[in-house]
């Protein structure tokens, strides 16, 4: 039985288990659907030409883990941003862990789809928000259907949400391979402000496919900094799909920076709905072995007066690929729109690839836009001027590479994150780097 | 000092270099001057350890040690400095973690630790002063938008920084105004020592009424033609260099 028709078949079975009174229960029963007619991507689909998820489709995935896994914060803590003060959102095998977790309802809600799936006192929120910016692709449309458990937060107006808050997902690999399809909502009210980190992590070499979902709504004036952290164990493989909304003056940002697991697909989307509003995508990709990290993003200006900034680096090692693939649409009644976009690449060796397509589809007139893409290997040059300097060539390569990638790390408004983050890629580069750049 | 005996090299196959002989000692310096094209940045790459050159004869003796088989950055260890003629921007380093950076690689290739970060900064403070940097100039991406004096006066404060022994200074004239060449050779004779020397690469006479050498020698066609004191320049300023290369070429 192919991946597909195991879904599909185990969905009857899913739908009694969670709540057939739900009112989701027509979503998810429609999703079924699509996703069945549609089924996984191939690289006949446009938007896949230079990702297969051949390798990660062919494993027996358990679907359900059967039984309830816990484990020591002391043994995981070093996948938590753990200087801070933060709300904690955590899952393993794609069950809620109470105790690893630090939820609150103390005027925001920082909680569990779950519940807000069924709760009553969340009902007008999950109605007027759930599914409604998503996608109808066939991954999406599959993770619809059995949306469960994810991470819910509301904030309602004119809060600014002192601590950021941190979702996690651990896979213990108690089953021989995972499926996981978390789903998560975000409903950023006017004038309030949230920081949130995501990251999913296997904790052995078990596969792992994750195919996640999440909906961010940043309303009038709202402040949304997403943060995703992508450094998972060579065989994790994740599709995450990103669908934001921002209305009027909204600033949402961003943020993936993906240096492991063995395929990594973000689908970033930006639905711009309202006027004087930016975006922000920024990534950091550094790769090596076979692994491969695939960026589709899209940027759709509705209407007249905003911005967006798209900013993604590559570095990429040994046998590796990339894939950007940045779309930006900018509608007729979007005039003075300002979109940039650049994507920038080092191929470390001759067997690393990346695939860089950019993508403009401008109908207004009166715009500023731009894209700009450039592969190429380390400057000789800098490097000699560095080693004549006493600068061993190992740690010029590692000093030009990681100012490379500096640029994006200058928008990280969690500093503590923005530490760590410089100590992943120092370690990812194999150079000491003793200062902040 | 530094020995060069017959050294010829060449780069992608084409001979640049044609048989050097050079010797500097301690204390002393040199000015290096000739046409266009004649191999004086050649000569200062290869010293310095420049990969694409490639050394087909001769040697480079650093102390009594042949230093043709180190890299650059084990010859920067051993005091070789070069300034160069175009210095390279690196984007997203700032000048002050550059220079962190160098020196704490030098000493540990010494097996020194590094050094105290209040020793970097007084040293920062005392080498800014000496060529008249401005300290908000040291927070700057290293050579990003700077302006041609900006970069040289940079380079003659890593020189200050590093301390070398041998320091080669590759057209360190070129696109500077009055003013900032009388800073920037301030900045090297008060660098200079019994114990270090310098070579001056330029191909005109003005930078030497500020750094005096005590030798002058005319490279042509790959090889040095003609030696002499500081008087040979000011010949050089007057007569250009037609009659060394009829004299050569005949």
């Amino acid at each position: 039985m192919s991946l597909k028709e195991k879904l599909v078949s185990s969905f009857l079975a899913f739908e009694n288990q969670v709540d057939l009174e739900s009112k989701i229960h027509d979503v998810r029963s429609e999703a079924i659907k699509t996703f069945e007619a549609k089924g996984f991507p191939t690289k006949k689909d446009e938007a896949w030409k230079y990702t297969s998820l051949n390798s990660v489709l062919k494993h027996d995935y358990s679907l359900f883990p059967k039984q309830d896994n816990a484990l020591e914060y002391s043994d995981i803590k070093k996948y938590f941003l753990d200087d801070i003060d933060t709300y904690k959102i955590v899952f393993i095998d794609g069950k809620y862990s109470s105790n690893l977790s630090q939820t609150t309802h103390d005027g925001i809600d920082v909680c569990l789809m779950s519940s807000a799936l069924h709760k009553p006192k969340y009902q007008l929120i999950i109605e007027n928000y759930f599914n409604k910016v998503a996608g109808k692709e066939g991954l999406t449309s599959l993770n619809t259907a059995f949306s469960k458990e994810g991470a819910y937060i509301h904030i309602p107006k004119n809060k600014v949400v002192a601590k950021p808050i941190q979702i996690v997902h651990f896979s213990t690999g108690n089953e021989a391979a995972l499926m996981l399809q978390p789903r998560n909502l975000i409903v950023v009210d006017e004038n309030s402000h949230v920081q949130i980190i995501e990251r999913h992590q296997s904790l052995t070499d078990n596969p792992v496919l994750t195919n996640s979902v999440t909906e961010i709504v940043a309303n009038k004036r709202a402040i949304v900094d997403y943060y995703k952290v992508q450094n998972d164990n060579i065989n994790a493989s994740l599709i995450d799909s990103t669908f934001v909304e921002q209305k009027r003056e909204s600033h949402v940002s961003v943020h993936t920076f993906s240096f492991g697991g063995k395929l990594t697909r973000n689908n970033l989307n930006f639905y711009q709905n309202g006027e004087y509003m930016d975006s922000t995508l920024n990534g950091v990709t550094i790769i090596g072995d076979k692994q491969h990290v695939d960026h589709n993003t899209l940027v759709h200006h509705i209407e007249p007066n905003c911005e967006s900034h798209q900013d993604y680096k590559g570095i990429f090692n040994d046998s590796s690929t990339g894939v950007f693939n940045g779309k930006v649409v900018v509608n007729k009644e979007a005039q003075k729109t300002n979109a940039f976009q650049s994507n920038n690449n080092i191929l470390l060796s001759d067997k690393a690839t990346i695939n860089s397509k950019p993508q403009l589809e401008i109908f207004a007139d009166d715009v500023k836009c731009s894209h700009g893409c450039t592969i190429g290997q380390l400057d000789e040059s800098a490097l000699f001027y560095m080693k004549s300097r006493g600068i061993p060539e190992k740690e010029a390569k590692g000093l030009l590479m990681y100012a490379f990638s500096n640029n994006v790390l200058k928008s990280v408004k969690i500093p503590e994150l923005k530490q760590r983050i410089t100590k992943i890629i120092a370690n990812k580069l194999g150079v000491n780097i003793g200062f902040d750049l | 000092m530094l020995q060069i005996k017959n050294l010829h090299a060449s780069v992608e196959d084409k001979s640049i270099l044609k048989g050097i002989n050079l010797e500097v000692k301690a204390g002393e310096v040199h000015a290096i001057m000739g046409p266009n094209g004649s191999g004086k940045s050649t000569l200062a790459s290869v010293i310095a350890g420049k990969e694409e050159y490639e050394v087909t004869d001769g040697t480079i003796l650093l102390e009594g040690e042949d230093i043709e088989d180190l890299a650059a950055e084990e010859r920067a260890h051993k005091g070789v400095f070069l300034s160069f003629q175009y210095p390279v921007e690196i984007p997203g380093v700032s000048v002050t973690n550059f220079m962190k950076t160098a020196i704490n690689e030098t000493r540990k290739a010494k097996g020194l630790p590094d050094m105290p970060a209040n020793e970097m900064l007084k040293m920062i403070r005392e080498k800014s002063e000496l060529l008249e940097i401005d300290r908000k100039f040291l927070s700057r991406s290293l050579n990003e938008g700077f302006s041609g004096g900006e970069k040289k006066r940079n380079e003659i404060f890593q020189m200050a920084m590093l301390e070398p022994k041998l320091a080669i200074l590759d057209e360190t004239d070129s696109g500077l105004d009055i003013d900032a060449l009388r800073i920037v050779a301030n900045g090297v004779n008060k660098l200079k020592s019994k114990d270090n020397a310098v070579i001056v690469i330029t191909h005109y006479q003005r930078l030497l009424d500020y750094i005096v050498p005590d030798f002058v020698h005319v490279l042509y066609k790959g090889r040095i033609v003609k030696s002499g004191g500081k008087e040979l320049a000011h010949e050089l300023e007057e007569k250009g260099y037609d009659w060394i290369k009829e004299e050569v070429d005949a």
